[in-house]
């Protein structure tokens, strides 16, 4: 037992101070009907047992090579610069509580300051939490946002169908105490916001989009922002991080909350989490805004600090009145994310999004000269980024099996589930790390596997 | 002594560059003109400015591995470096949440194993994983008694008793799952108030959110009598799990009748805080709320070829709470922890963080006051304040940062007064807590020998007391030297929008 640092002797001491004789006798206010339960778990091991039995484990696992692997849908394989894993490594960032004492917190305020601020600057907006669990709940409190910003004279939310599905789940998940509704448009796989604007009327708190939208595509967003303010309600967009290091930022066209997956920033894909959730808003609702934010001040003696602030919204003082529940955050990965984009600064992020857009085009393009194919049959002018849709000649879990089997490669997700209409259609995703090479297996191969 | 650390914004220079990509290998597509952006206004460093600014910032922060930290409600144990090691095993970190389930059985076992530990830590007959804090967690099990009731028509039911003892994240949880909140006292042995509970006890509450032991660090000496009246009057138990790391081993919160509740991975399955997250808030829910879990959780099937792993949704749930599977990466920390401790290390584990936090209480009465004095369990709570010499608990707390530990939980609960509330953990060593018991007996007499320099403190610190009351007045959330690249793009504010930092001119032409 070397997790507890305590000698017999220490032990022996301690209990004498206190004034029992047996550690068991702490615990007699405890119901001695349930006290000391048998609990049926295996044996403790040794560390070097552990780390063998986590071997086996992770080895469980089919290996997803970053290069072979076509999956993005949210989550994506980028490049992730070797800086990034030696900050997050530093003992003191990330085995330290939120930052209640600034005195001896500095350093994790100050990079969570410089997350704000580079976030603000990337999307275009005027004030960044300092890190939400993810995108999906990012998203879904952008929402609730929305619906306190409408004092409950407005209680329905507008959603694209092209926002991540999950993403729209959570939302209806959250919404489950909020009394409000979800409208969420038709869809029949052409991003068409003119039906969003339909839906849009008094009643309406929030339009949320996603822009690249869930199948890659820019989304036709003329008169969106104004078709949503004139009613009264918040503009909402889900953004991808990457994107904007070369295009068009959504506090650009008149949005007022920019939610985010930050995963690509220097984040693994982890199976799903933890992830990073980008929350950043125009000022007008920083008082509105849930999560921690960091603020500039000076100390006693006038030298430049770091501390929390508008804490009057959170939940240790507001309780019952909090803007939101949130405490615990992902203040670690925005680090990794702030250090991400610190490394790649202003050239490198704009090279990542040029590689993705042009890596992705070319697969799209030599994909699309397949026999039985076709690349965003729906929308087939509209602009993309680093994902596109694929009509394929069969069932996509099919192609993708044979794609693994046969040649080693995770094909794309599968979008039948979450829209029957694209039955026989999958999202393929590619970015820096697919290399022409790559690129070229997968075409043969998918031509190869339906043939 | 200690200079200001310049930002990455003032240590940018036009062209320096940090990182090469390679070039394209692929043919140029033509780009969307209208949609692309000038600059992105990231700054421009080089790959060992990045470096030293980091390490420079970690050196001006405090964690678990810099020192005692004995920050009460908070579990700060040692987080295992092996734990590090393995989520960062390329099986776990690079899996991707959407592969087909057949590639990712290894996680999916080790998901199905994690819940299966959990249910029986806790004695629940299920156990989600998908709520990413504890707070979170709160907020999946508020909404899952909600669908209980009105799955039986019982829409009546929109109170919930919580303790004036509670963490702040109840009622904000509650608000937050369409509840109102109703406060019920604390008795003068620090229980709650049996009477409170039961005048509130009608076909309109729809349950308790109960802390045991609670956060006076007290096991709630009537709890079995809290639970029937709950329960009598047609409501539901929530336990908030953030104070499990006293009774893992010792008692289950099923087995005293806890309808549902979370558990903090990050506290007492020892994965890293992270300076404020990622965590995981795991809910474990018995037999009757088990349906309502948020999903996916994973399920298993015997075929002929061993057993086999699946995600599936509960029959009644209120549905995701998180994309995906959750916090998977701490899901390996906290498995690796209890696979390394097993039952016998793990019942080990609580019972040391209680024997440490009795033996703290006990060498500190003298110099501190303990409101609600008895056997305590994983913290304690007294009063921080020096008499007599105008030393607030506060000061106290900034004193011992020059003495190079973290303070205590300061002002919390809120009904004790000058509230300092000591968490040690299983994992500090005796010699560890006597130096603290020193420490906090020095400032005490220097309270009185000097209370000028006790209300001063720090004076080691990298930083002296700084004005919160400036930083929320002006709120400076960006920095000025990153507003120096230029305006933000978008259009002119709109009337009434404020004018905060950023929010000048801007310009579409960015």
């Amino acid at each position: 037992m070397s997790y507890v640092p305590h000698t017999e002797r220490e032990r022996r001491d301690m209990l004498a101070a206190i004034g029992v004789d047996r550690v068991e006798d702490l615990f007699a206010a405890v119901p001695a009907r349930v006290r000391f339960p048998e609990l049926d778990l295996p044996p403790g091991l040794a560390e070097l047992d552990l780390v063998r039995e986590m071997q086996a484990q992770a080895a469980g696992n089919f290996p997803a090579d970053p290069a072979r692997s076509f999956l993005g849908a949210g989550v994506y394989h980028h490049f992730r610069p070797s800086t990034v894993d030696y900050v997050l490594s530093r003992g003191e960032f990330y085995t330290s509580y939120t930052q209640y004492q600034p005195e001896v917190s500095q350093g994790m305020l100050q990079a969570l300051f410089e997350y704000q601020s580079m976030i603000c600057r990337l999307t275009g907006m005027e004030v960044s939490s300092a890190s939400h669990y993810n995108g999906a709940t990012a998203t879904a409190e952008a929402v609730l946002l929305a619906l306190n910003a409408a004092s409950g004279k407005r209680r329905k939310v507008v959603i694209s169908p092209a926002v991540h599905p999950q993403y729209r789940e959570v939302v209806k998940t959250y919404l489950g105490g909020a009394h409000a509704g979800i409208v969420v448009g038709d869809d029949d796989g052409t991003a068409d916001v003119a039906r969003l604007k339909a839906l849009i009327g008094p009643d309406t708190a929030a339009l949320v989009i996603q822009n690249p939208n869930f199948f890659g595509q820019w989304e036709p967003i003329e008169g969106l922002a104004d078709a949503i303010h004139r009613a009264g309600g918040l503009f909402i967009v889900v953004a991808d991080p990457i994107s904007l290091g070369l295009f068009r930022p959504p506090g650009a066209y008149g949005v007022d909350v920019v939610a985010a997956e930050g995963q690509p920033l220097g984040i693994p894909p982890n199976f799903g989490g933890p992830h990073l959730g980008i929350f950043a808003a125009r000022m007008a609702h920083v008082r509105r805004l849930s999560g921690h934010l960091v603020g500039e001040t000076v100390d006693a003696d006038g030298r430049r600090g770091y501390v929390l602030t508008l804490a009057t919204r959170e939940q240790h003082i507001r309780r019952a009145k909090a803007t939101s529940n949130i405490c615990t955050n992902s203040a670690l990965c925005a680090v990794a994310a702030a250090v991400y984009l610190a490394t790649m600064g202003k050239r490198g992020l704009r090279e990542v999004a040029e590689l993705c857009y042009h890596k992705s085009h070319y697969a799209a393009a030599e994909i699309g000269k397949l026999k039985g194919f076709a690349v965003n049959p729906q929308a087939p002018t509209q602009p993309f980024f680093k994902e596109f849709v694929v009509r394929l000649p069969g069932p996509a879990a099919e192609i993708n099996a044979r794609l693994r089997e046969q040649y080693g490669i995770i094909g794309g997700y599968d979008l039948g589930g979450d829209y029957p209409h694209l039955k026989d259609h999958m999202l393929i995703a590619v970015t820096e790390l697919n290399t022409r090479a790559s690129i070229d297996q997968l075409a043969m191969a998918l031509g190869k596997v339906t043939a | 002594m200690h200079d200001t650390i310049a930002t990455v914004y003032e240590l940018s220079a036009p062209g320096r560059a940090g990182m090469d990509l390679p070039a394209s290998d692929v043919p140029a597509s033509d780009l969307p003109a209208e949609e692309v952006r000038a600059d992105c206004g990231l700054p421009e460093l080089s790959q060992l400015d990045v470096v030293r600014h980091y390490l420079a910032l970690s050196q001006r922060n405090f964690g678990v591995d810099s020192g005692f930290y004995p920050l009460g409600s908070c579990t700060m144990k040692f987080n295992p470096k092996v734990n590090e090691a393995i989520a960062r095993m390329p099986g776990f970190s690079e899996a991707h949440p959407l592969q087909p389930q057949e590639t990712v059985q290894g996680n999916l076992a080790l998901m199905f194993e994690l819940q299966r530990w959990l249910a029986e830590i806790g004695g629940f007959a299920g156990v989600s994983l998908q709520p990413s804090a504890g707070a979170h967690g709160e907020f999946t099990g508020l909404l899952m008694m909600r669908a209980f009731h009105r799955e039986r028509g019982d829409i009546k039911r929109t109170r919930i008793i919580i303790p004036d003892s509670a963490h702040g994240t109840n009622p904000a949880s509650t608000t937050m799952a369409g509840f109102t909140a109703v406060e019920v006292p604390s008795n003068g042995r620090g229980n709650i108030d049996l009477e409170a509970v039961r005048a509130a006890c009608n076909d309109t509450l729809a349950g308790i959110m109960i802390t045991n032991p609670n956060t006076l660090g007290l096991f709630e000496e009537r709890i079995g009598e809290v639970v029937e009246l709950v329960h009598a009057c047609g409501g539901l138990v929530y336990g908030d799990g953030a104070n499990l790391n006293a009774v893992v081993g010792i008692v289950r919160p099923g087995d005293l009748g806890f309808d549902v509740m979370h558990y903090n991975l990050h506290k007492t399955f020892s994965t890293p805080h992270g300076g404020g997250g990622p965590g995981s808030g795991p809910v474990g829910a018995s037999a009757r709320l088990r349906d309502f879990l948020p999903g996916p959780v994973v399920e298993m099937a015997n075929d002929p070829n061993g057993p086999r792993y699946r995600l599936a949704m509960p029959v009644k749930s209120i549905g995701r709470v998180s994309p995906f599977c959750g916090n998977f990466g701490m899901f390996v920390r906290a498995y690796a922890y209890i696979r390394q401790h097993g039952a016998a290390g793990l019942r080990a584990n609580s019972e040391h963080a209680v024997l440490n936090a009795n033996y703290l209480r006990v060498k500190l009465r003298d110099a501190f006051k303990v409101p609600f004095e008895r056997i305590n369990m994983h913290e304690f709570v007294c009063r921080g304040a020096v008499d007599g010499a105008g030393v607030r608990a506060l000061d106290v707390s900034k004193r011992l940062l020059d003495y190079g530990f973290h303070p205590p939980t300061n002002y919390f609960p809120l009904i004790v007064p000058e509230a300092l509330m000591i968490e040690p953990t299983e994992t500090e060593s005796k010699p560890t807590l006597d130096a603290f018991v020193e420490a906090m007996t020095a400032i005490t007499k220097e309270a009185r020998s000097d209370p000028a320099q006790v209300k001063a403190a720090p004076h080691r610190t990298p930083v002296r007391r700084l004005d919160e009351v400036k930083a929320a007045r002006e709120l400076v959330l960006s920095d000025r030297a990153a507003l120096s690249l230029g305006p933000l793009p978008g259009p002119a504010p709109q009337a009434g929008e404020g004018s905060g930092p950023g929010g000048g001119r801007r310009r579409r032409d960015e």
